[in-house]
């Protein structure tokens, strides 16, 4: 029997309900508005005998005396085979389907089941009668696209039981029952293949947590090299907009080496969401021939536009799929869109419960929200053995683009890479304008070992590129005080060699099918011939004759950049190359 | 409808707190002042008391003054006979037309289903080389323009009315001077398209917070149209007055501001707006240009910025023209070569950074330096460029811009320094003016 309450106040997407019985912090409430439709909502604040809560949906209409209807559950998802390929609405309402019962625009207070119902499954047992079981435990595997996508004995099952009856292998719906168990107490028990977690709580059902170090390869030089991301690990993408933020997350979410991408486009623009949601089915997922990339793709868009509670719900729905996922041994990366808007919707609601605000009125709580969040991101290792493991990206969209305000600090107090994207790169058309002078990553030295299996003085080599980057920066700057006349060749040749760096290794061509991503076999490729180029001793006659020089050998790059790996064009520019790096000097 | 006489309790700002039962949030009211209704919208319910924002403002309102409620939220009249009609801030003609018969529709509707979009693929032309060729407007595209005061704003909001390829245009006003008002009235007008243009105009002489209605009625009824297959380009200005109105109704409310006095949810009520731009599949769609003018000429004022975050790039006016280099359609790449000829993307880019080598030869002069040979060429087509393409008045089809601009390179440069591709110099590059 749900727990009935009444509303009391309302004001904006916040309600104010009395209740007479039991309330629980977060749990689900329906408010029965007039016009009959049911919003869902959240309990966010309990005061004696009323509580807040956060509709999840438009409030219009809400009059006090309204029925609210306490479901003493908390906010879930539904897990199981059939996520890969969805795209789902913050609370992980399926759009598509709703779009068949709505029409054309999304209507309030309709909500379907996340997982399809009617679709069967390939099931086979693992598991079998009279094992002992207990919560996480596998008890057998469907195919979902290329993967094993194995079914648990449900995470959130208290204590242990025995499996009195095994379904065969054979063909079931998510609904269908593939497991009878008897707990200590001799209670029996239905499993099947859907369960529930609650989405602010992390899925720890795992051996250990692991140290990141292995690289994440995005196909992006200047973060692969540079700003290494590790499997497991996180990084944020801040930048003002139209810097190129959500271009880099597309452009990562297509090549990325891992097994499954969650997209979270986190009140941002719908127009963005629609190109991955159409042109996914046709692009080829580059690590599986034959197979699309939506076939490892999940979708959560909860847009601009949509109901901003569902936003601050939305990144925790994405998070809980991903660690559902890195379960059965994947690595999953979330890409959120933006973390900024999720901040936002905390604001609005900490506001309307009038807490006293912190800077720039975001709530006190925000630094560890914030923490809280990207700590789900993790590499572990599972009871089987397996390695599995969540990466999280997220990108902030800092007010007046101005990285000093709270949630560009929070977020890089807590990530393990950082990813600044500045105006005066994206407007000089420096693409991805990834800022290398302000980006930094942990992983660089944290994965060193791994990275310098590529070459044992990978890690070195790059230290020394910065370095370089660094210095030719300040030749620049001085340079344009002092006037190329007042520069030494010496100092004028450091500079060409940190804008030679820049133009073929750090920038990429998102628009060239080639350049766009590069395998981590590529990247160390270039960046040996690159680094010789660096290392190599230049001298000139005249300035104009290096600018010449260095002219000619970043267009000679740029070309050898954009022909196919391995090809005619490829080792003819390479030969070309190669002919400068061993010239007299 | 039920009319609820009652006591105002409290009145601030644009807000009147009263008793009332069996209200609904967003309900709308009508405060009845001796001489004058005042619409308002109910914000926050709580006990017995609700809160309504005044949309007239309430100086004048008294606490005896009787509050109808009316049952239902903020509606507009929505039908054909809109067409050529002019309507204030609050719905009500304000043409000396009669009130229109048709149904009424609610305005601030649910978002479309973004599983429903499709990617636009279709440009709209509107004849202004600085759009068409180098920032294309493409269907369904959200854009502000940005600039200040003084500048020519609303000169191109209505050329962009009057010449671009779109079945209605509905055109919104906040705080509109009379003279401008006038100046859209009489442009649409003497131009001949007044029978597709509907228009709510909030002046600048009506209740500040009035304007706040504006862009959901413009978007509702383009909403409908667009259902009904149109093709509806809204024009909105000046969206800063918008903004400024958010802030005061949510200072009244003793909402804690964020940034600059401006609520938290800025970014969502303004991005509650640009996104009704919409491609229907099938159907019609609604392409929205608006105007923002920013406070002291600042892109980080927090009204600007914010709509950066949520549209799909920005015009730039400044000095009277349209700024090739901060202004940027980020959709033009879905249609840039693809639906137009096959020489724009190359000629697009050849011409702005050749303008852009241009600029830089001028600071040379500005900076005392010598000039070379190369220079002087590249100041002769920068002036011909800003003359020929990018003065306002300059009025021709993204074809024979194209064409235009093949002449002003063949004028200028060898085909050589223009680094275009051979190919299209074959093709294209003008043979009776070779130098
Ligand atoms: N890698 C790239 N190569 C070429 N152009 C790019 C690249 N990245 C971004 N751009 C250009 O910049 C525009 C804006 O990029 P994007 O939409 O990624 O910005 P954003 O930082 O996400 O902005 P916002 O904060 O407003 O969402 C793109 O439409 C494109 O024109
Ligand atoms: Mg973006």
């Amino acid at each position: 029997m749900p727990v009935h309450g009444k509303v009391v106040a309302a004001y904006g997407n916040m309600v104010t309900a009395s209740f007479d019985e039991s309330v629980r912090q977060n749990e689900v409430a329906y408010i029965l508005a007039s016009d009959g439709s049911k919003l869902k909502s959240e309990v966010i604040r309990v005061r004696g005998n009323n509580c807040n809560v956060q509709v999840f949906e438009d409030t219009k209409g809400i009059k006090i005396g309204d029925t609210v209807e306490f479901t003493g559950d908390l906010l879930v998802v539904e897990l199981g085979p059939g996520l890969l390929q969805q795209i789902y609405d913050g609370l992980q309402n399926p759009l598509p389907k709703l779009s068949k019962a709505t029409g054309l625009f999304l209507k309030r207070g309709i909500y379907f089941e996340a997982l399809d119902r009617s679709l069967k499954w390939d099931f086979t047992p693992l598991a079998k009668q009279g094992d002992e079981i207990c919560a996480g435990d596998i008890l057998g595997w469907v195919p979902e696209g290329k993967f094993t996508h194995q079914i648990f004995v449900p995470f959130n099952f208290i204590g242990k039981a025995k499996i009195v009856k095994m379904a065969d292998a054979g063909s079931y719906t998510v609904d269908n029952v593939i497991a009878e168990v008897e707990n200590e107490a001799g209670k029996r028990i239905l499993l099947n293949m859907v369960q529930q977690w609650p989405i602010k709580i992390p899925l720890k059902n795992y051996e250990e947590r692991l140290l990141p170090t292995e690289p994440l390869v995005t196909g992006c030089r200047i973060i692969d090299s540079f700003c290494p991301v590790a499997k497991g690990g996180t990084a944020c993408i801040p930048g003002p907009f139209g810097s190129g933020k959500t271009v880099l997350q597309q452009l990562i979410s297509r090549y990325a080496d891992v097994d499954i991408i969650i997209v979270a486009a986190c009140g941002e623009r719908a127009g963005e969401v629609v190109e991955t949601l159409k042109e996914f089915p046709h692009l080829a997922d580059p690590y599986s021939e034959g197979r699309t990339l939506i076939e490892r793709t999940v979708i959560i868009c909860n847009t601009s536009s949509m109901p901003v509670a569902a936003r601050e719900a939305s990144i925790y729905t994405a998070i809980t799929i991903g660690e559902y996922y890195r379960q059965m041994g994947l690595h999953v990366l979330l890409l959120a869109d933006s973390t900024s808007r999720w901040a936002q919707a905390l604001r609005e609601m900490s506001g309307r419960l009038e807490e006293i605000p912190g800077e720039e009125a975001f709530p006190a709580y925000l630094q560890s929200r914030i923490a809280e969040f990207y700590e789900r991101a993790c590499c572990v290792r599972l009871k089987s053995g397996k390695i599995g493991s969540v990466s999280v990206i997220g990108t902030v969209s800092p007010a007046g683009g101005n990285f000093e305000e709270p949630v560009t600090q929070g977020t890089l107090a807590v990530v393990g890479a950082f990813h600044g994207l500045t105006w005066a790169r994206s407007n000089a058309r420096r693409f991805p304008a990834i800022d290398p002078l302000i980006s930094w990553s942990k992983y660089l030295d944290q994965m060193a070992e791994s990275l310098n299996k590529r070459d044992p003085e990978w890690v070195n080599l790059i230290k020394k590129t910065q370095k370089i980057m660094f210095e030719g920066n300040e030749v620049k700057k001085r340079m344009d005080v002092v006037g190329e006349e007042g520069t030494s060749a010496a100092d004028f040749v450091l500079m060409l060699k940190a804008e030679f760096l820049d133009a073929v290794y750090l920038q990429q061509n998102a628009f060239d099918n080639v350049d766009a991503y590069n395998t981590l076999e590529r990247q160390i490729y270039t960046f040996g011939k690159v680094f010789k180029i660096l290392q190599k001793d230049i001298a000139i006659k005249d300035k104009d004759e290096g600018r010449q020089t260095f002219f000619r050998l970043t267009s000679l790059f740029k070309n050898w950049n954009s022909s196919e790996w391995q090809s005619d064009k490829f080792r003819k520019l390479e030969n070309e190359v190669n002919a400068f790096i061993g010239s007299e000097k | 409808m039920r009319e609820i006489i009652t006591k105002i309790d409290e009145i601030t700002g644009n807000i009147a707190t009263l008793k009332a039962s069996n209200v609904g949030l967003g309900e709308l009211a009508v405060v009845m002042s001796p001489g004058r209704s005042t619409p308002g919208q109910v914000i926050r319910i709580s006990g017995d008391s609700a809160t309504l924002q005044i949309f007239g403002g309430t100086k004048g309102i008294s606490t005896s003054d009787k509050v109808r409620f009316l049952g239902h939220p903020m509606q507009v009249k929505y039908g054909e006979s809109l067409l050529g009609r002019i309507f204030n801030g609050s719905g009500v003609p304000i043409d000396g037309g009669p009130e229109p018969v048709e149904e009424e529709i609610p305005i601030g509707g649910p978002s479309f289903n973004p599983a429903n979009r499709i990617i636009p693929r279709q440009m709209i032309r509107t004849n202004i080389p600085m759009i068409d060729l180098f920032n294309s407007l493409v269907i369904s595209q959200k854009l502000p323009i940005f600039s200040v005061p003084g500048e020519p704003y609303n000169q191109l909001l209505a050329r962009v009315g009057m010449q671009a390829d779109a079945d209605i245009i509905v055109l919104g006003g906040m705080g509109l001077k009379f003279d401008d008002f006038t100046f859209f009235r009489r442009t649409f007008e003497e131009s001949g398209v007044m029978n597709r243009v509907i228009m709510f105009i909030h002046q600048a002489s009506d209740p500040v917070v009035e304007c706040l209605l504006v862009p959901d009625m413009s978007l509702a009824v383009a909403e409908r149209f667009a259902e009904a297959g149109k093709k509806v380009l809204v024009l909105l200005t000046d969206m800063t007055n918008f903004a400024d109105s958010l802030k005061e109704i949510s200072i009244s409310m003793e909402q804690i501001p964020s940034n600059r006095g401006y609520p938290g949810d800025l970014y969502s009520q303004l991005a509650a707006r640009y996104e009704k731009a919409v491609d229907i599949e099938g159907l019609g769609s609604i392409t929205l240009l608006a105007v923002t003018t920013m406070p002291g000429d600042d892109v980080t004022h927090p009204i600007p910025d914010n709509t950066g975050y949520i549209t799909e790039g920005q015009f730039y006016l400044r000095r009277g023209v349209i700024d090739p280099f901060g202004s940027l359609s980020r959709l033009k790449q879905n249609v840039v070569s693809k639906v137009t000829r096959k020489d724009h993307n190359d000629i697009m880019n050849t011409m702005v950074r050749l303008f852009s080598d241009c600029r830089e030869s001028r600071n040379k002069i500005a900076m005392g330096f010598k000039v070379s040979k190369w220079d002087e060429t590249l100041l002769a087509y920068g002036s011909d460029f800003e003359k020929e393409m990018m003065d306002l008045n300059v009025n021709m089809s993204i074809e024979d811009a194209l064409d235009k601009c093949w002449e002003m390179l063949a004028r200028h440069f060898e085909p050589m320094q223009t680094g275009l591709k051979n190919d299209l110099v074959a093709e294209f590059w003008p043979k009776t003016l070779e130098k």
